[in-house]
């Protein structure tokens, strides 16, 4: 069927571009080094600086970005199906605000950086909890009550968070706006987020069919078999649990939760739509590759000095999404 | 097939607190056609959503081919019963065979995707309704009557056994109502399916559904064959309005005083 060798096409093309945006980015830095410098570090046969650069630096940073961008896109789409809203993105339910919290105050106290993470995460959990607790009070649990709960509690944080920032020393301030607005450098240990994604997508993949269902609307979904009340617990934990990981590791970075899942929608528009059986994955690559991209540029741009990755990112979303909005039949 | 596709026994059903049908006795057998009649909010949709097991009776049981719906399971009802909602919702972005593919949801395992098998049946029902060759038709450039068409032929493609229509006649042209109703007679007239339908136009009800049930919103019920349930009496009692019945020596009609 054509239909479906157009999707797999998708799919592999994007697999492509994730691979290149990995490859480009242990290429580019102070230490340049060319494709086939690349390939024998690659292959084991250089073991010198080269081989020191990639293995210890980049390649981490790389996999961790990539991890995180694919969390975000894969929460972001989740939530949009959860909230049945478009605008949804990983933190219109206060999970990063809550994560900010925690790692603020750890900063803000001078603890070690491993308390930093577990603040972050703890902020992030109890945020949950709390939107899901409050959000479920009286037994009903509708996508406005949740929704309105998420986001009075993510204000919430944001003034903990602007508190924080105003009776923070001079010196700490630099490094809290770089964890506010994301930053891949303090990244080193790829394989827990990596882990987390791939069992993630594991998880949901199963359920794909079940989401685009959600994503018409309960009672249809209800309708033709949906177990909803169940789905939508799950989601909500996983897109949670993915949303504080990648916040963890990252900061809060902005726009691929939000920005990915439509552009997904919007180049495979003509073949999948919104069949969430290639939007889930695509969205895990084109967010991996956006993030991956975007820190490669963060850190080369005005090199020594690095920039926050967050704002690259939205500097390379937005006109990419713009084009394909625009670039759309009406 | 020994047992009626649905039935109701002792049936309550209720809403904010306020009991809108009581004690319902219903069974709906394959071949039938029911009307659903009743004022706005005297609990048709309510007791639709009850009947499709979309949410708990206040009271009594609901057999769905001769199982409560929690032996049938969320996937095997989704194969014995349709729904065809009140409003359709489109939150993302679909093209039009994609929309009536859904239907085949409950027919497909977990990781199956939709082959050609399906597509056939999809166009099947996109040309019952008058919709060929707007297959690859943007969901939100349809207008009213053709969304709702749409969502009738996502329903077909789901081939339950029974269809739980709510007002399937909302935003549809008259020529399309008609068509509509004799889509349901060709298919009950087969035996296999039956239909239960929440309408409002009493001559159609009449005309086209064997059975009618009327609901008065206070708890209070009748069921029986349309023709001796629809009368001007019961009508007018029902609507709150006086009606008055003309006939032309075949069929009877019912106008507003």
């Amino acid at each position: 069927m054509s239909k479906r060798r157009r999707d797999l096409l998708i799919l592999f093309l994007l697999a492509l571009a994730a691979l290149t945006s990995v490859a480009v980015s242990l290429a580019v830095g102070s230490l340049p080094l060319s494709a086939s410098d690349l390939l024998g570090v690659i292959t084991g046969a250089d073991t010198g600086l080269a081989s020191e650069v990639v293995g210890t630096l980049r390649l981490p940073r790389a996999l961790a970005g990539f991890a995180c961008g694919g969390l975000l896109a894969l929460a972001g789409a989740l939530m949009q199906v959860l909230l049945k809203n478009p605008l949804a993105d990983p933190y219109v339910l206060g999970i990063s605000g809550g994560a900010s919290v925690g790692a603020l105050a750890a900063m803000l106290f001078g603890l070690p950086l491993f308390v930093l993470h577990l603040g972050a995460f703890a902020g992030a959990l109890i945020t949950m909890l709390l939107v899901f607790g409050l959000a479920h009070g009286d037994g009903s649990w509708t996508q406005t009550r949740l929704l309105l709960t998420g986001v009075i509690v993510a204000a919430g944080c944001g003034a903990l968070v602007a508190l924080m920032l105003s009776v923070a020393p001079e010196h700490q301030l630099r490094g809290m706006l770089f964890w506010l607005m994301g930053d891949l450098s303090q990244a080193t240990s790829p394989w827990p987020p990596l882990a987390v994604l791939a069992l993630g997508l594991a998880t949901v993949l199963p359920f794909a069919r079940d989401l685009g269902m959600l994503a018409r609307g309960e009672l249809p979904a209800q309708a033709l078999g949906v177990p909803v009340a169940r789905l939508r617990l799950l989601i909500y934990a996983l897109a949670s649990i993915f949303t504080a990981v990648a916040v963890n590791i990252a900061g809060s970075i902005g726009f691929i939760g939000l920005i990915v899942p439509h552009l997904v929608r919007l180049a495979m528009r003509t073949s999948a739509g919104n069949d969430q059986r290639l939007l889930l994955p695509a969205s895990v690559l084109a967010g991996g590759t956006l993030l991956v991209a975007a820190d490669t540029l963060a850190r080369n741009l005005i090199a020594p000095q690095q920039l926050p990755v967050g704002v690259l990112t939205a500097l390379l979303g937005v006109p990419a999404f713009l084009y394909l909005l625009s670039r759309q039949p009406r | 097939m020994s047992s009626p596709l649905l039935m109701a026994q002792g049936l309550d059903v209720a809403i904010a607190g306020k009991t809108l049908v009581r004690g319902l006795d219903i069974a709906v057998n394959a071949g039938d056609s029911l009307a659903i009649l009743g004022r706005n909010g005297s609990g048709k949709t309510t007791l639709l959503h009850t009947l499709a097991g979309l949410r708990p009776p206040a009271k009594g049981s609901i057999e769905l081919c001769g199982k409560a719906y929690s032996a049938q399971g969320p996937r095997g009802a989704a194969r014995l019963r349709g729904l065809l909602a009140q409003t359709q919702t489109d939150a993302f972005p679909a093209s039009v065979l994609e929309t009536a593919l859904i239907g085949r949801h409950p027919h497909l395992g977990r990781w199956a995707w939709e082959g050609a098998a399906d597509e056939r049946i999809a166009s099947d029902a996109l040309a019952a309704v008058g919709l060929q060759g707007l297959e690859s038709r943007e969901v939100h450039t349809l207008s009213g009557g053709e969304r709702q068409r749409l969502a009738i032929a996502t329903l077909l493609t789901q081939q339950p056994l029974l269809y739980l229509l709510d007002e399937p006649l909302a935003h549809l042209d008259l020529a399309h109502q008609i068509a509509m109703l004799d889509l349901t007679l060709s298919y009950s007239a087969k035996g296999r399916v039956a239909f239960a339908i929440v309408m409002h136009d009493m001559n159609l009800a009449l005309r086209y559904c064997r059975r009618a049930l009327l609901l008065f919103g206070d708890g209070r019920w009748i069921e029986g064959t349309s023709e001796e349930v629809l009368t001007t009496e019961s009508l007018s009692e029902l609507y709150g309005h006086r009606l008055r019945e003309l006939s032309d020596g075949e069929s009877r009609y019912f106008l507003a005083a």
